[in-house]
């Protein structure tokens, strides 16, 4: 039986940036990390930056980035749908981010290529997330901070939102597990979200949910979210909320993080396995169009789109990590896809004719629309003619899941009665929906994890030292 | 003369490498690999012939990659690139027949040297008198009574010239068949010597190397200024003796005060302390950096430098005693072998790398243009 004062459940930004914090304020600190050491650090290890506000540009943030300017993208973003008492806090706090992450060691960088520009208002960590981690890791290892890998909360004991102990189940994925319980005077969850548990989300989706791939960690399983809930923690959000995109269908199942993206669907037509074009594909730039696609393609037979594009615009787009399926005719494309080549042919012919206006442009909503044909291309529509054709595979890609606990601004969980916990804080994705109720804005889920990781160490640590 | 060379299966593994990197992009701040990788959209084994030269090995990019082995993409761009380094030694070598020699390097330069030290000092007892290898002196001329300076001129001028020529021709195929474009200027080659003589890649983007964990450590990068600055400072001390010879006629051995032993030494003792922390770190060296197979070349090369730099020592320290003949023919046994081994073995690592970052340099400096 192992004592410390504060219990972490989840080694990742949040639940670093809790342990050290803790650490420093003088607390014994354990984390418990599911995952084997090589695949720790949960959804952090596939992200690359931070939304923080600032003030003024410093070099590597190109610009000012004010709390206001954050207040009004996330609110815009949500529709509303956040708690604007932590949503300020989260944005106000952000400002101390760059600094309170550079002292532990994290490195930036310039946002130099890809294709997003948010070289303004995202810290982008040199060498991606991962090494974010690493840093974090170092830090807090050099803090006294316990580390267990392959370490699994397989129960809580939570006595009327009371936290006693949680039992361990050690290397829970080898032939020989090993049980511990480890006590502990305050607990922070900060285990993610549970969108690696096909199951739950089959709960939410129904059996679609069987073909959607999960772009992070398989150890994203909810376990902790499930036992709080269990234990009377009040949830935030709807299970059937989750950042959906659609990335190339070969992703593998789990963990293909960034190199599964695929951002093609403008410079041609996206059709589902009956060869219909579905929506307006030429609708809006990325990230909207981003966001919005895995949803779209979530609803389409087998979940699963088809982009078919020619020559003209094979270049304009960051290829993914697979090479799309290539031929010099639609017949002999439509065979290599698996999809009836005669439907083929006529829903092309159909688009090509009603393609109207010359000058394309793909970076700003150009004239090249489409007439008479339903669902319309309102932008970027430029007849599919010139060999060889292209196509690429589309499935939703889950990132992740908004089903969380609800937490005060002391990162203390509320109990289903509404009072707040006495031990019990949360971190990260498990509490992200208070702060994002829906919608997504890029990077904004680190930003969580670290205001939230430091609140929860802080008042953890200042509550067990009285 | 661009001959289209059939794709290896390490060149293919490496485009199959980048082309995830490529489409992930997180390490563009780490080295100058990965924004070149970023000016090619599909990448041909040529071009990653000249990305695997720009590659430190600093091991920074494995342990901060998200699909790194175990993931099932096993990305291990340092070791696979190290692994592909050794094939373009090879691949462009002059004359292409040693082409073999780059895969079993340490076998090769060890043979190499034991015949050449054994050439010495047979030659030194037939050519002179079998005394000459007992014989002492550190007085004006004294080298040159073991070995007549005419003859070693003779000999170390033309081994050196034909190493520089054919490392020349080899560098010319390396650079040619990695693509010419447009004419270099002395800007990019002075941003190239700059990025060389500090190592600037050899530092993970400002972290530091990670050779034997994801903990930073700059060892590796100071043990290699220790080498290839006492190797800088031994060519300046032999160029000094030549012009001591040459233009005031004064003779080997010199003082000790002289500007060619003060170089050679401070060299020697950076050509002692380098190699050793080179060679310590290449132990210590995290599994997933290491290549799968090795053909010894670090390490061949690595103790050649030893040799040369304790034996010049140690002929130093004892050219009074009557262990100079034989301490002679060693150290000149041994840079001869290293002269002869230089176009085929480790050394060219440094002008292929130079280059390259000539090559990339060049690169950015043409999309600044733009």
């Amino acid at each position: 039986m192992d004592h410390f004062h504060i219990v972490i459940a989840g080694g990742g930004n949040a639940g670093l940036c809790a342990a050290i914090s803790a650490a420093r304020a003088g607390a014994s600190v354990c984390v418990l990390e599911a995952a084997p050491k090589d695949w720790r650090g949960g959804n952090t290890r596939h992200t690359r930056n931070m939304r923080v506000a600032h003030d003024e540009g410093n070099g590597i943030l190109t610009g000012p980035y004010p709390v206001d300017e954050y207040m009004d993208d996330l609110t815009r973003v949500t529709n509303g749908n956040t708690d604007t008492e932590l949503a300020s806090l989260t944005l106000e706090k952000s400002s101390e981010l760059w600094d309170f992450l550079a002292q532990q060691g994290v490195h930036y960088q310039p946002s130099l290529g890809g294709t997003l520009s948010l070289g303004r208002t995202n810290a982008f960590f040199l060498g991606g997330g991962r090494s974010m981690l690493n840093a974090l890791y170092r830090t807090a290892q050099a803090l006294g901070v316990s580390v267990f890998y392959d370490a699994k909360v397989s129960a809580l004991d939570i006595e009327n939102g009371f936290f006693e102990s949680a039992e361990v189940t050690h290397n829970w994925q080898s032939s020989n597990p090993r049980k511990s319980v480890i006590h502990g005077r305050a607990f922070i969850a900060a285990a993610g979200g549970f969108e690696a548990n096909i199951e739950w989300l089959k709960e939410a989706w129904g059996p679609a949910a069987e073909n959607f791939l999960i772009r992070g960690t398989p150890y994203n399983r909810g376990d902790v979210l499930k036992q709080l809930i269990d234990a009377g923690v009040q949830s935030v959000g709807d299970a059937k909320q989750c950042h959906a995109v659609a990335i190339d269908g070969r992703a593998p199942k789990f963990d293909g993080g960034i190199v599964t993206r695929l951002d093609c669907v403008p410079f041609g037509i996206v059709l589902n396995n009956r060869c219909e074009r579905f929506y307006d594909e030429g609708e809006d730039f990325w990230p909207k169009r981003y966001a919005i696609w895995g949803r779209l393609v979530a609803a389409q037979p087998d979940q699963v789109g088809h982009v078919i594009i020619d020559s003209k615009s094979i270049e304009l787009f960051m290829p993914s990590v697979f090479p799309p399926l290539q031929a010099d005719t639609l017949e002999e494309l439509a065979t290599l896809i698996g999809i009836d080549a005669m439907s083929l042919n006529k829903t092309v012919a159909s688009f090509n004719q009603a393609c109207r206006g010359k000058q394309f442009d793909h970076t700003v909503h150009d004239d090249c629309h489409t007439e008479g044909i339903e669902p319309p291309k309102t932008h970027w529509a430029r007849a599919i003619d010139t060999p060889p054709y292209y196509a690429y595979t589309l499935r939703p890609g889950i990132t992740f899941t908004y089903l969380g606990v609800k937490v005060d601004r002391d990162a203390r969980m509320i109990m289903s009665d509404g009072t707040p916990s006495a031990n019990l804080y949360a971190a990260g994705e498990i509490m992200a929906g208070n702060v994002l109720g829906e919608g997504y804005l890029a990077g904004i889920g680190m930003t969580i994890g670290s205001v939230f990781g430091r609140i929860a160490g802080d008042t953890a640590a200042k509550r067990v030292s009285n | 003369m661009n001959t289209i060379i059939p794709i290896t299966e390490i060149q293919t593994e490496a485009v199959r490498q980048m082309g995830v990197c490529n489409a992930c992009r997180y390490c563009e701040g780490v080295c100058a690999v990965f924004p070149a990788m970023e000016l090619r959209r599909s990448l041909s084994g040529q071009d990653v012939d000249y990305l695997a030269n720009l590659c430190h090995s600093c091991g920074a990019c494995h342990f901060d990659c998200q699909y790194a082995k175990p993931h099932e993409f096993a990305i291990e761009i340092p070791a696979l690139m190290s692994q592909l380094r050794e094939e373009t030694y090879s691949r462009y070598v002059w004359p292409s027949a040693l082409a073999p020699v780059f895969a079993r390097n340490g076998l090769w330069i060890s043979i190499i040297t034991a015949i050449t030290v054994a050439l010495f000092i047979i030659g030194f007892i037939s050519f002179t008198e079998p005394s000459v290898l007992f014989a002492s002196g550190s007085e004006e001329g004294a080298f040159y009574r073991a070995m007549p300076h005419n003859a070693m001129v003779a000999i170390f001028g033309s081994v050196f010239l034909f190493s520089i020529l054919a490392m020349s021709l080899g560098v010319r195929r390396y650079w040619r068949s990695t693509g010419a474009q447009g004419s270099m200027t002395w800007r990019s080659l002075w941003q190239a010597a700059k990025d060389a003589g500090q190592l600037r890649y050899l530092d993970g983007g400002g972290m530091g190397c990670m050779h034997e964990s994801e903990e930073p450590s700059n060892s590796r990068r100071v043990a290699h200024h220790f080498t290839f600055y006492g190797f800088l400072l031994c060519l300046a001390s032999t160029s000094v003796a030549t012009i001591m010879h040459y233009v005031f006629g004064v003779q080997a051995p010199y003082p000790w005060w002289s500007p060619t032993v003060v170089l050679g030494t401070l060299g020697g003792i950076g050509l002692i302390v380098g190699p050793i922390g080179l060679l310590k770190a290449k132990r210590e060296k995290h599994d997933a950096l290491k290549p799968e197979r090795s053909s010894g070349m670090d390490v061949a090369f690595l103790y050649m430098l030893l040799a040369t730099s304790i034996t010049g020592l140690l002929l130093l320290v004892f050219r009074a005693t009557p262990a100079m003949g034989l301490l002679l023919a060693l150290h000149l046994g041994i840079v001869f072998s290293l002269f002869l081994s230089m176009p085929y073995g480790k050394f060219v690592h440094g002008l292929y790398r130079y280059a390259a970052l000539m090559r990339h340099a060049h690169e950015q400096a043409q999309i600044n243009k733009h």
